[in-house]
């Protein structure tokens, strides 16, 4: 059975099977990974733009890989975001590129719903890979694939997710993808950093770091970002650190077996401590590795839709 | 010339003037005779049959960006007139935030001179402080003498209760009204209302009470100089409740509100397309429900379109980049029959006061007469005809609206005023 959608925008209204199909294919990719060669040929001619407005090393190397892995032409696009002002239009980029024949557009931007536009400018499969606060939805696919290795399965799973809910494109994802596999999601962190209408999502705001830990089978602790706006929603590092930080005494307080993620860069000392960074609740390098099969699922299902 | 409109129903609440059936005679654009016709009357008379037809006081939208000088790329004094007379307009008021502000006799004559001799009325808004920045107020004596209606820094609040309390002292020396934009800047700056939808879209949010805050400010400073303050467009239901408050006590506030915050809410946002986006943004259903609450009980005195008219190259972009603002005095009368007149909000009566009596009497401009000797200043109303809306046959500039395309019931047939009258897509001299 194919995707119902010939874009991965976000994983708002995407339905159970489609995420279900998504997670089964990433599985036989994450066993290619681990061949001596780890390359198949199922997007042999395919060409992929990565078309990045934005700064990301990680995200930008998953989708390469997956990319190369599927033996597809990856091209890297990159656009400093303070061109946007002064050059060309995003438009006129998109339809520029679109000119020289491609398949697939793996985008990112600062701006909430950009992959949108480009699904009506161009004819290709659109991959949203982080749009400003909105979604990131390939993060969510693979922090659920993490979660079901893990655990063996999503429904009826508790899932808190930790940090600054109001400027994460992760938080979306992660609520819209879980609820519709039947997780219970509910949300941790400063009320500054999260939305006002967010319970209207069917999720649960948690102000207690502790009370979050003791309730959910799953933290998925966001990184708080020291280096944008986001820093003037809390008042010093030093109190998010005490007051939201996870650490081996918090978790060794309430005694509980918790399944920690983490999308990565992790700040040390802030949102984890490097003791829980690097212990035996933590799965964070191996959603480095999910992401890759994950991604590679998604442009193999997109890429060979008819 | 003689100009006969033939079998119209006269509508002119003010005037408690409410006749069908009658013919009406025009010598030079100027009213001659109201039914009684004889033979030699129509002897090299044009006759227009206007059969079921309403005419009433040519209507006036007291909120509109002209754009020039500045960005004529986007609108002209006449080619936002060529759109005010389509939607059905003999009168507007331009907003100040030009390139340069409207803030000197200079650029009020500038203006004044694009539209001489036009069929629409330009009456000028000009700028409450110097440059729109909020520091120092304008020279408003010499703009009243310029002939300029009110004051206002649209775009933004004026920035200080400070310097709003000085234009208010200062503006009701001449009765003009200081008319605001009313947005709190430090909790603006979002792309959209603060709700579900934002959440959803992960666009950055503007709260509702950014509105509030400024219309209690102005509310208050207006009670306390006993200046007279305009709430533009008007988007949410706390705003609404505290105008309709502080009318009660007598204080002198008036306020308008937009088409789109009277038949849009924030789920129109959902698609990210660009013309949903405007300052103040579409808000919630209950917010609406407060304002169709609000236009039938007189708190909301008139309606504005605030025709902001954009380049497509700035709107066809990303949501967040996109500049605020849709066109809209071509769909404005459509829009205020359907979803006004027709769904029982308001009757045809209470419609042309919001939209020809009370905008005048704000800017203390003269209300157009149905009587022998008065200029003729109609606007002409199908209430029934079925339409589609089609940004393509817009005289305006620019195509920035979200209503291409929606059907609409009942529409400006004509407008008449300035010996012209514009009919059936062009000018005729009368």
């Amino acid at each position: 059975m194919p995707l119902s959608s010939r874009h991965l925008l976000g994983l708002q209204g995407v339905p159970k099977e489609d995420i279900q199909l998504i997670l089964d294919t990433a599985t036989t990719f994450r066993e290619v990974l681990e061949r001596p060669i780890k390359r198949v040929p199922t997007l042999q001619g395919k060409t992929i733009v990565n078309l990045f407005y934005e700064n990301s090393t990680r995200t930008r190397i998953s989708f390469e890989l997956a990319e190369k892995r599927l033996s597809a032409d990856a091209i890297n696009f990159a656009v400093s975001s303070s061109s946007v002002s002064k050059g060309e239009t995003f438009k006129d980029t998109m339809k520029n590129i679109e000119a020289m024949k491609v398949d697939m557009v793996v985008v990112r931007h600062s701006a909430a719903g950009a992959p949108q536009f480009l699904t009506k400018i161009c004819d290709a499969n659109i991959i949203n890979a982080g749009d400003g606060i909105h979604e990131h939805p390939t993060q969510g696919l693979l922090d659920m694939y993490s979660i079901r290795e893990k655990k063996g399965k999503l429904e009826g799973l508790k899932v808190c997710i930790v940090g600054d809910i109001a400027h994460s494109r992760v938080a979306l994802s992660n609520i819209f993808g879980l609820k519709t596999m039947g997780a219970e999601v509910s949300v941790c962190g400063p009320l500054t950093m999260i939305p006002r209408y967010i319970e209207e999502l069917g999720v649960k705001v948690i102000h207690n770091i502790d009370e979050a830990i003791q309730e959910n089978d799953v933290l998925n602790v966001l990184r708080i970002q020291l280096e944008r706006k986001a820093r003037e929603y809390f008042p010093s590092i030093r109190e998010y650190a005490r007051y939201f930080g996870i650490t081996e005494e918090r978790l060794e307080k309430n005694g509980k077996e918790v399944l920690i993620l983490h999308p990565g860069p992790i700040n040390r000392g802030v949102e984890l401590s490097s003791g829980v960074a690097d212990g035996l609740n933590q799965i964070i390098l191996q959603q480095v590795t999910n992401g890759v099969a994950i991604r590679m699922a998604v442009l193999y299902l997109l890429g060979t839709l008819k | 010339m003689k100009t006969i409109l033939k079998n119209v129903n006269l509508l002119h609440p003010e005037q408690k003037i409410n006749e069908k059936g009658k013919d009406i005679l025009l010598i030079d654009g100027v009213i001659s005779k109201i039914g009684g016709l004889s033979k030699e009357d129509s002897t090299d008379a044009k006759v227009f049959d206007f059969s079921g037809k309403y005419v009433v006081p040519g209507f006036f939208d007291m909120h509109v960006h002209l754009r020039e000088p500045g960005r004529e790329d986007e609108e002209t004094v006449v080619t936002g007139c060529n759109a005010a007379a389509n939607g059905g307009f003999t009168g507007i008021a331009c907003m100040p935030n030009t390139e340069p502000a409207i803030d000197s006799a200079e650029v009020v004559e500038f203006i004044k001179k694009q539209a001489a001799n036009h069929l629409v009325d330009v009456n000028v808004v000009a700028a409450a402080t110097v440059g729109r920045k909020g520091e120092i107020i304008s020279p408003m004596a010499e703009l009243r003498e310029a002939g300029v209606v009110g004051f206002s820094d649209d775009g933004f609040a004026i920035k200080t209760s400070a310097i709003l309390k000085r234009a208010l002292e200062y503006s009701q020396m001449y009765n003009l009204p200081i008319i605001e934009h009313c947005e709190d800047e430090t909790l603006a700056g979002g792309a959209m209302n603060e709700g579900v939808n934002s959440t959803m879209l992960g666009l950055p949010p503007i709260p509702s009470i950014a509105e509030d805050l400024i219309v209690m400010r102005d509310i208050i400073i207006g009670e306390y100089t006993g200046g007279k303050v305009h709430i533009a467009h008007i988007s949410t239901k706390r705003a609404v409740e505290m105008v309709r408050e502080a009318k009660k006590k007598g204080i002198r506030v008036t306020a308008e509100v937009t088409p789109h915050h009277f038949s849009l809410t924030d789920d129109a946002v959902k698609t990210y397309d660009t013309n949903t986006k405007m300052s103040p943004p579409l808000r919630t259903q209950e917010d609406m429900n407060e304002i169709l609450k609000g236009l039938k009980d007189g708190t909301i005195d008139c309606i504005a379109s605030d025709h902001a008219p954009h380049s497509p190259e700035e709107k066809e972009v990303e949501f967040d980049h996109a500049p605020n603002g849709i066109t809209g005095i071509e769909t404005e009368v459509g829009l205020a029959l359907s979803e006004l007149v027709h769904k029982k909000v308001l009757s045809l009566e209470e419609l042309i006061n919001k939209m020809a009596v009370n905008p005048r009497k704000i800017l203390n401009l003269p209300v157009p007469k149905f009587e022998a000797g008065q200029p003729a200043n109609f606007t002409i109303l199908d209430t029934e005809e079925i339409w589609t809306v089609d940004l393509s046959k817009s005289k305006s500039k620019s195509k920035n609206s979200p209503f291409d395309n929606r059907l609409l019931t009942g529409k400006a047939v004509a407008a008449v005023n300035n010996k012209k009258m514009f009919y059936q897509d062009k000018f005729v001299e009368l």
